[in-house]
């Protein structure tokens, strides 16, 4: 199928996903369990993710620091890096793998054993019902999600600095204050909010127009991935370009 | 009652249907008969608008379901209970979530009265007991059963049945026979089947389509069946040795 045809079905299909639900406490309920599915679940992989990355992070910048580069620079790139790119951007990326490969399989297999077809017989839009919730939530737990992540990984930069005696601890918090932008974490929020949608309306449209069995299921949870990933850098680049030039 | 007239359904150059003309009546279990890739299953799917026509007419009673917009057909659907081959269950839901859902999403009901009118349906279907239990947990009967439940809980106008005992033993096939009979009478229900069961079809068909190459070769009543003269009809009925002697039985009588 051509690219502006799929263009074209997926905005349609965005549409059909925004549209208001038929029954507020179902939805109500849905996306409650699409909270726990897409966030809670997935704080662990978060967590331990941003305290390797942090502590990596803050090891290789001690290693350029010395001479004219002064210590309080581990603190500094510690935080820079976890705000403006590893937590907004490489979080929703490994996310894409977890959440997004799971909203396309659970999609695309109720489509290839008609429950998608009973819903619609039933007078229920499937589409609405299905992804609406899981765009919310996404929308609502991604911001916490990557806020956990910058503090858990400039923690853990703090933590490796005082073990692995890189830096003192006043000059690490010191690196984390200085020439501090508050709308730095607004840039990584904003950008978090793009990604979660991204994510979930791929790979819930790829999910969606499954056809065939188990295989076909396979094949559309990896483009689900493949699809999240590269439109999220693209978009990445689009709005990094926007709010911080 | 539904009536399809003149409809027509291509995919690509592949034209299935050519022209269908049929009528399923109230409080009758109409079934559509024929072989594999007859058009059976695009016919139904047609009907209840998960396909397009191409050309064509489907009314459920008065209302021209194929001129009707998004709200107008999910208004009609509202009255549409469907057993799906594969019973398409809800797998994240249980057996009375599956059953008590197109309540909780279309009925004004209390929700103590949705749980009486789903556990009312699952002991029609004899699944007392099994409401907890998962669609992965049951038995492949059991899921056609919660299907049906599923299908009937909201006392639809219309119920469809695509292929409901296929992969099921014999004696599960005549109780979900029984059920939908019972059901449609009951209830004044326009039932369609699709089916290849030809026990079924004689058990409790009141009205047959039989489609061969996606036309309406022969309609009838299930006594005419057995003797309707229509070559391609013979040989979808008497494919096997036992109808093959039940009509050499037929004709010494």
């Amino acid at each position: 199928m051509g690219i502006l045809l799929h263009i074209g079905r997926f905005f349609s299909f965005l549409a059909a996903a925004l549209r208001r639900p038929q029954k507020g406490r179902v939805f109500a309920q849905a996306t409650l369990v699409e909270l726990e599915a897409i966030g809670v679940q997935s704080v662990g992989i978060v967590a331990l993710l941003s305290v390797f990355m942090g502590a990596v992070i803050a090891i290789q910048t001690a290693h350029q620091v010395g001479g004219w580069v002064p210590a309080y620079t581990i603190g500094f790139t510690v935080r820079q890096t976890m705000i403006l790119e590893f937590a907004p951007t490489i979080i929703p990326v490994i996310l894409s793998g977890k959440v997004g490969s799971n909203i396309a399989s659970q999609i695309g297999t109720m489509q290839v054993t008609e429950q998608i077809d009973a819903l619609e017989v039933m007078g229920v839009r499937s589409i609405s019902f299905l992804v609406l919730p899981k765009l919310l939530a996404a929308l609502l737990i991604f911001p916490f999600l990557v806020v956990i992540a910058m503090v858990l990984g400039m923690g853990a930069g703090a933590f490796i600095c005082d073990f692995a005696e890189l830096s003192s601890f006043a000059d690490y918090e010191y690196g984390l204050q200085v020439d501090f932008s508050p709308f730095d974490v607004t840039y990584a929020l904003i950008k978090t909010c793009v990604f979660a949608l991204i994510i979930t309306s791929v790979s819930a449209y790829h999910g969606y127009y499954t056809s065939g069995g188990a295989r076909e299921v396979g094949r559309s949870s990896t483009k689900a991935v493949v699809y999240s990933v590269v439109i999220v850098m693209v978009a990445n680049l689009v709005i990094t370009q926007l709010l911080l030039t | 009652m539904i009536r399809v007239s003149g409809v027509k359904k291509a995919f690509g150059e592949k034209a299935v249907l050519h022209g269908i003309d049929a009528e399923f009546n109230s409080g009758q279990v109409n079934f559509i008969i024929g072989r594999s890739g007859s058009g059976k299953s695009v016919l139904t799917k047609c009907i209840v608008g998960l396909l397009e026509v191409d050309a064509g007419l489907i009314q459920y009673g008065d209302t021209d379901f194929s001129e009707l917009d998004l709200k107008g057909r999910e208004k009609v659907r509202r009255q549409i209970g469907m057993l799906f081959q594969g019973g398409a269950l809800f797998d994240s839901m249980t057996v009375l979530e599956n059953v008590i859902f197109p309540l909780r999403m279309f009925s004004d009901m209390t929700e103590e009265e949705r749980l009486e009118r789903a556990m009312e349906c699952l002991k029609r279907v004899e699944l007392e007991g099994a409401e907890d239990r998962f669609p992965a947990e049951v038995s492949g009967g059991m899921q056609k059963r919660v299907a049906l439940a599923r299908a009937i809980v909201g006392k639809p106008q219309y119920l469809f049945c695509d292929e409901p005992n296929s992969g099921l033993d014999p004696q599960t096939a005549i109780v979900i026979d029984n059920l939908i009979k019972d059901l449609t009478h009951e209830y004044g229900t326009t039932t369609v089947v699709i089916s290849h069961d030809m026990n079924s079809v004689i058990e409790i068909g009141d009205s047959i389509h039989f489609l061969h190459e996606g036309e309406v070769a022969w309609h009838g009543d299930r006594k005419g069946i057995l003797d309707s003269g229509v070559k391609s009809l013979d040989g979808f009925v008497y494919a096997s040795d036992l109808m093959k002697d039940i009509r050499k039985q037929l004709r010494k009588k």
